[in-house]
């Protein structure tokens, strides 16, 4: 199955294993992504907060371009990005809204945009536990993992469509199928402090040190994530989270797609693991004496 | 002066209307039941609880309303929407006054703002966003030089940071800088700030 894909800047920067785990678990599973050619920034939250139409018009410029390439579906693995494009489709639904757009734009927005969606929610509609099953080389058990989602993917819940809005669970699913313990992590939603870690440090150290806290109490091997924001602020920043709660940890975060990818076979470097602040070693250790299933 | 006489004086019911169109919600849905307060989670650093701005702008006060801190605070979790019991988009009513505070220039926290702008500059020159660069144009803007230093070398040597920027091929870059300059001169037309 073909996809469109829109990468999002962090994957082209910070978040490049995101990237790169996604196109190689989504390879295994026979999910074809093409990225779009020449997609610009969502706008992300800086758009938002500044302009409602702003963020709109950035945002209508890839969902014109990906109508215009007859795409049906529109992947992208940023929740800050796949929630500025559906919010944008959704604004301009409203005509008054949509000409105040069009005229920020070269050529007016197509009329009708393709569906956009997580690939989280791609590859989850794309196969079921068994598809998912059939594919695993090292089965992750024994491993405990604290899945966090964060606050975009499943709010507002209506718009982003993610299930319970406080208690997602797709994540559980999908790593459930490779084998791995999930936790019933409290915090999964709330909110990590986000872009403030530059602006205002205590916000973001303090949040994303309650989460990383929890999770060691919870005795996680790993944090597992979707959002290269929420990684950056885990595991980049988790000494500046752990100075906030006054606490020391040594808990890797990784994005699904990685974990996926162990369960998958694919080596650590095709994962881009390397790229992890707190190194996955220890988890690679456990899941080698676990033996797995070969 | 009596405080009941004071505060009518100060309040402005074109401003709660103002508000009710720009964010599509019903002020007067809310019923101050905390439930927005009790679930946010950047609360401990609002000058004003959220059910409290909310309270302002059921009242008219705008000063009270634009000038809190808690407007440039709010992380936009929607949490507080999620939870309203009347439906309420909290976060749609925080944004909004967001927007009408930088548009009146009244601007409380000036590193918030200056990081967001630094972020769109970038995106204005490379029609991506250009992670250094935005550090860079945040460190000039704001004068603190020294802000996130501690993470320059292990985000290095990991990797993390592109040197050069991506730019948006086949004058894509080009096609974002038009937007953004229609955005501004509309707004600098309009009169308000871009």
């Amino acid at each position: 199955m073909t996809y469109a894909y829109y990468p999002g800047c962090s994957a082209k920067g910070s978040s490049a294993d995101y990237e790169k785990s996604t196109q190689a678990v989504c390879d295994v599973l026979g999910l074809t992504l093409v990225e779009m050619s020449d997609w610009n920034c969502c706008g992300s939250t800086p758009a938002h907060a500044v302009d409602t139409e702003l963020s709109a018009a950035l945002c209508a410029r890839n969902l014109d371009i990906a109508a215009r390439q007859g795409a049906k579906m529109l992947l992208t693995p940023c929740p800050s990005c796949l929630s500025n494009l559906k919010h944008a489709a959704n604004r301009l639904e409203k005509p008054e809204f949509r000409a105040r757009v069009d005229a920020l734009l070269d050529n007016p927005a197509a009329g009708n945009f393709p569906a956009v969606t997580s690939v989280m929610q791609g590859i989850a509609a794309h196969c079921d536990v068994n598809g998912i099953a059939k594919h695993i080389r090292k089965n992750l058990k024994g491993l405990k993992l604290a899945a966090y989602y964060g606050c975009l993917m499943s709010r507002p819940a209506k718009l982003m469509d993610f299930g319970d809005p406080e208690n997602p669970s797709l994540m559980e699913n999908l790593l459930t199928a490779c084998g791995a313990e999930m936790l019933n992590f409290p915090l999964k939603t709330v909110c990590c402090g986000a872009s403030y870690g530059i602006p205002e440090r205590a916000v973001t150290a303090r949040l994303s040190g309650r989460i990383l806290k929890l999770a060691a109490c919870m005795q996680a091997d790993a944090v597992a994530v979707a959002c290269p924001l929420c990684q950056m602020n885990l595991d980049l920043r988790q000494p500046q989270a752990a100075k906030a709660v006054d606490a020391f940890f040594n808990m890797p975060v990784l994005y699904f797609t990685q974990i996926m990818g162990l369960a998958f076979g694919l080596s650590p470097t095709a994962l881009g693991l390397e790229k992890l602040r707190v190194s996955a070693d220890s988890l690679l250790r456990k899941l080698e004496a676990e033996g797995g299933r070969s | 002066m009596n405080d009941a006489n004071n505060l009518s004086r100060m309040r402005d019911a074109a401003f709660t209307k103002d508000v009710e169109a720009q964010s599509g919600q019903k002020m007067s849905d809310c019923y101050q039941c905390g439930n927005c307060t009790a679930g946010c989670p950047a609360g401990f650093v609002y000058d004003r609880q959220v059910n409290q701005i909310m309270r302002a702008v059921q009242l008219g006060l705008k000063d009270e309303a634009l000038g809190s801190r808690s407007v440039w605070m709010c992380l936009s979790c929607s949490t507080c929407s999620l939870r309203c019991p009347n439906d309420i988009d909290v976060a749609a009513v925080m944004e909004t006054l967001r927007h009408m505070a930088r548009r009146g220039n009244r601007v409380t926290a000036p590193k918030v703002e200056n990081f967001w702008l630094s972020f769109l500059d970038t995106v204005r020159a490379f029609g991506r966003a250009y992670e250094i660069g935005t550090m860079a144009l945040y460190m000039l803007r704001s004068l603190r030089v020294f802000t996130d230093l501690d993470l320059v070398p292990v985000a290095l040597k990991k990797k993390k940071l592109g040197f050069r920027p991506h730019v948006v091929p086949h004058g894509g870059a080009a096609a974002v800088a038009r937007i953004m300059r229609r955005y501004k001169e509309r707004a600098v037309h309009e009169g308000v700030r871009p």
